[in-house]
């Protein structure tokens, strides 16, 4: 959009954004309070735990508590006599209630191979821990819970593949009898000529680094409720889901019923992070059993089942090396990573993929090469958990970077500097594509000024003296910096309409997803600009399939620019509708007529105006009358708008660290970040989204691990053992923006939710590395565990 | 409850929010789910069953107390508080409104215990500073917020309920 692509705003948390004079916002830009908030702080929210039906049925799942195992025999009689239990179900009962037995492969991708998806229960073999065996249905999840503990199923355990670099031997255990190969799929990414580059670089530094993620753990865990009517056939499902339409899309296939009589209605939920970005086995089995029974049916997972069976984001294993001349200009990236799938794969292969194109991020790589290994294990199955492999590829590429600034003995901030794509240079097409097969196009931004403001802001110039201070009184700080870029708005598309009803009040519905983001506040903002109505007078139904028929979800930052195109589209083709039928009523044309609180008014002449609510009215038609020409029925449009390309939206964080030598305990002093998400639709909701994001990945640095053992039996299934950040390990967050507007969207938008996670765990490896530089410890591994951290100061004591 | 009412059960009353509420638990019955299941005191979230994440935390006697460790059998003769009884007028109270400004909360599900605990510590340290204030959360969960914008609006409360002193 031309009139959001000239100029740049840059401003800090506080602020506000007006920087569009080309038409006034009220309510775009601005920090408006969320519309969402009063009823969860009165507790008044409902979540789908709250939903309540009479005659309803509870479900617990039978569990493996096995990686790998034959099932040899399910005992369900003692399950019966539990006072409460009304069934079991095993896949051999619930199998004449769905068409397959086996989920759909979500996102269907090419040369995937066959039979690699999870069951809805499992038939005969288990392959993770938590693989749902059987479903108990009770009168209370008390006697469901009796019920699941007193089936007997007996096991003949297999070989279990534990760890993902052991799928590459061919004589590794079989991940499950049926794959060909535990390696699920190989490919390379990549572009230039690696071979001739590293042959001709001065230097070439490799590192060995590995990730571990843990789960999303967002507070609310998974839950649905399904209910069939039997007389009309139609299902109703509420179900804590990122995705309502995929899941309607998939019940349909899955149980035989048409879309149309499937209503899939996402409650308030309680949070996503990715836990939630998939149709779940356990959804199915809920909306078949409902139908079976012809009676509601609710599954509410427990903690230890989500730390078990709900999706995480694991281990990946980077073997990299990196060309650069003398000043310490890159000349080529290339190596080899190993992902751990986990043990079915029921969405495609996009966190390797992300991850594996993520890496040369902001910077200028003339030469790329990587290869990727898709490797299977017995445990539970991978897909996005916020940042969706860009915070794997970001950490290599950083770290590769630091190595480059240690070695050469260069600042790290000038390594950066002179590899990073200049503003001049924007938009910059990369010789990459994503997965939708675009050119990777950073298509705004200025990185390096980002870069300066934190710098400054944190004070890295003064950085020295505060460490030469710090060693004097026999502390270790240090200060480390990253970039991140991040794909934001994924497309094919997102749905709106907007409807002005007789009453004047105004609806949005939308097929994107709330889910905490304040995505109903930022949506009411951009319909009431283009409406000039109040933020009172609009309701958001999202993630209600009766209120829309298509839409796509929540998951890759991609809301506000899908959805909030699709929005400002509806909204200004039904201001265009209003004034149509306004310019006959008033004998004036259209062009001259403008929308005001709620009336299409004269331009300069405001008592000449007719209320929107009588153009609703006669727009719903009067039987046997004329609509007025031209403009259909209904003072409504909907709107599927479709990106042609992603808004790269940016980071860079700062923060100083100290470390205690003894303990290996990292404590951040200070965190700065700036993010340069294009045009920030309300500021207050985005520093929000920042504070998560940051904290996020806080705990990927230096917390969340999620242990298993050598049978990959996890071992850290509590929030007691696997530790999220507290309010008392985080300092206050200090945040900037600059805002440079994208041309990939009409509103100059990008994607926000996950770009402050991305650069988290490079930033803070970066930081321990410099405040524990006497000892020469570098960081290969995140989370830092701080037992390994001990070792590696001892031994750098010693030498 | 539903269905069939195994024999180990209690015959209680709970006084919830300055109401008294009859209903039959089973010993094991926790307070979260009596208050959830039977009272529909759905404000009171689960996050995690254990104890750690907080979201079920409810006054008792005036005290914080996890809800999902709690039998509800022993909540007899206790004044309970749950997060419906801060605002039993529909009118957001100052903590709840500082919440709303600061944009402390985001998908509202830990939001609950949240504000529960700091209702007990804004009344008993009136002038709680930023360390009493995250010391006092840090038996609290939150994924969405990295807590920055619950500390504002609990230092913003602290100056509201000043002003009315």
């Amino acid at each position: 959009m031309s009139d959001r692509t000239a100029g740049m705003a840059a401003f800090s948390g506080g602020g506000h954004a007006d920087s569009d004079t080309s038409h006034p916002s009220r309510h775009v830009g601005r920090r408006a309070r969320r519309i969402e908030d009063p009823a969860l702080l009165r507790g008044a929210g409902r979540f789908v735990g709250d939903i309540d039906l009479p005659g309803m049925l509870h479900a617990a799942f039978v569990r493996s508590p096995h990686a790998h195992a034959l099932i040899r025999r399910i005992e369900i009689a003692p399950a019966m006599e539990v006072p409460g239990v009304v069934a079991v179900l095993t896949a051999r009962e619930l199998q004449p209630a769905l068409t397959a037995l086996r989920m759909p492969l979500g996102f269907p991708t090419s040369a995937l191979p066959e039979n690699i998806t999870p069951f809805v229960l499992t038939p005969e073999e288990v392959c993770y821990v938590g693989e749902a065996v059987a479903m108990v249905l009770a009168t209370s999840r008390y006697t469901a819970e009796d019920g699941a503990n007193a089936v007997i199923v007996d096991y003949d355990p297999l070989p279990v593949l534990a760890d993902c670099r052991d799928a590459l031997d061919p004589g590794s255990p079989k991940v499950r009898r049926e794959a060909q190969d535990n390696v699920l799929c190989r490919f390379s990414v990549g572009y230039g000529d690696c071979a001739s580059a590293f042959a001709g670089a001065p230097h070439i530094f490799a590192e060995r680094l590995h990730q571990h993620r843990g789960g999303a753990h967002p507070i609310e865990g998974r839950g649905a409720v399904a209910a069939f009517d039997a007389h009309d056939g139609t299902l109703r499902v509420w179900s804590s889901t990122q995705m309502s339409h995929e899941l309607q899309f998939t019940l349909a296939e899955m149980l035989g019923i048409p879309e149309p009589r499937i209503r899939v209605q996402a409650p308030d939920v309680g949070g996503g992070f990715g836990a939630k970005f998939l149709v779940y086995p356990e959804e199915i089995a809920v909306a078949a059993a409902a139908r079976l029974h012809v009676r509601p049916v609710k599954w509410l997972e427990d903690r230890a089942e989500h730390f078990v069976s709900a999706i995480q984001e694991r281990d990946q294993h980077w073997d990299v090396e990196i060309g650069v001349d003398d000043d310490g200009i890159i000349v080529g990236v290339r190596g080899r990573m190993i992902h751990d799938q986990g043990a079915y794969t029921p969405q495609g292969i996009n966190c390797p993929y992300n991850a594996a194109t993520a890496v040369t991020g902001p910077y200028v790589v003339p030469n790329y090469h990587l290869d990727v290994f898709v490797a299977q294990t017995n445990k539970v199955f991978t897909i996005p958990v916020r940042g969706a492999g860009y915070p794997e590829g970001t950490f290599v590429m950083e770290r590769l970077l630091d190595r480059v600034a240690h070695e050469l003995r260069l600042d790290r901030a000038t390594v950066r500097a002179r590899n990073l794509v200049p503003a001049a240079k924007m938009p910059y097409v990369k010789p990459l594509r994503n997965r939708a097969g675009h050119a990777i196009t950073l298509d705004s931004g200025d990185y390096l000024a980002c870069q300066t403001m934190v710098l400054e802001a944190i004070d890295y110039a003064g950085f020295a003296a505060r460490k030469q201070r710090a060693r004097t009184e026999g502390r270790h700080i240090g200060i480390g910096l990253a970039h991140g870029v991040k794909g934001t708005g994924r497309g094919p598309f997102e749905s709106a309409n907007v409807t002005i009803a007789p009453s004047g009040r105004i609806t949005v519905s939308t097929g994107a997803m709330a889910m905490g983001q304040g995505l109903a506040t930022a949506l009411a903002q951009i319909a009431a600009d283009t409406l000039d109505a109040p933020l009172e007078s609009i309701d958001v139904v999202a993630g209600d399939t009766a209120a829309i028929s298509m839409g796509v979800g929540g998951f890759a930052s991609r809301q506000t620019v899908t959805a909030g195109s699709s929005v400002l589209i509806a909204a200004r083709e039904v201001a265009e509708k209003a004034r149509k039928v306004a310019s006959r009523m008033l004998e004036v044309a259209p062009a001259d007529l403008e929308l005001h609180d709620g009336r299409v008014q004269v331009r300069g002449v405001p008592e000449m105006s007719v209320p929107l609510t009588k153009i609703a009215r006669l727009l719903r038609g009067i039987p046997g009358y004329d609509l007025p020409p031209g403009v259909g029925a209904g003072l409504e449009s909907t709107v599927h708008w479709e990106p042609d390309a992603m808004a790269y939206a940016n980071a860079f964080h700062a923060c100083e660290v100290e470390v205690d030598v003894d303990t290996g305990g990292v404590r951040l002093l200070r965190y700065v970040a700036i993010l340069d998400s294009g045009r920030l639709i309300n500021p207050l909701i985005v520093e929000g989204q920042v504070h998560g994001g940051i904290v996020h990945g806080i705990g990927n640095a230096l917390f969340e691990y999620m242990r298993y053992d050598e049978n990959a039996q996890p071992l850290s299934t509590t929030f007691a053992d696997y530790l999220l950040p507290t309010s008392t390990e985080i300092p206050q967050l200090e945040i900037l923006f600059m805002e440079s507007p994208s041309a990939t969207n009409p509103l100059g938008v990008k994607g926000v939710g996950e770009v402050g996670t991305i650069c988290v765990t490079s930033a803070i490896a970066s930081a321990v590395d410099d405040a524990l530089a006497d000892y020469g410890v570098r960081i290969t591994a995140v989370p830092i565990d701080p037992v390994r951290l001990v070792e590696q100061i001892d031994a750098g004591a010693r030498r | 409850m539903n269905g069939d009412m195994p024999s180990d059960t209690h015959r209680i009353t709970l006084d919830v929010n300055g109401r008294q509420h009859e209903t039959t638990v089973e010993s094991r019955t926790t307070l979260a789910d009596c208050l959830r299941n039977q009272l529909g005191l759905t404000g009171t979230h689960l996050g995690c069953e254990h104890g750690v994440c907080g979201a079920c935390t409810v006054l008792v006697d005036g005290r914080t107390m996890r809800s999902c460790l709690m039998l509800a059998a022993q909540g007899e003769g206790c004044r309970i508080t749950t997060v419906e009884g801060l605002s039993p007028n529909e009118t957001l109270q100052p903590l709840q409104q500082a919440f709303w400004d600061c944009h402390g909360l985001q998908c509202g599900f830990c939001t609950p215990g949240i504000l529960m605990t700091l209702t007990e510590l804004l009344r008993d340290d009136p002038d709680a500073d930023e360390a009493a204030i995250r010391l006092a959360l840090s038996g609290h969960l939150c994924r969405c917020t990295g807590y920055q914008n619950i500390v504002t609006a609990a230092l913003a409360a602290v100056d509201a309920l000043r002003s009315t002193r």
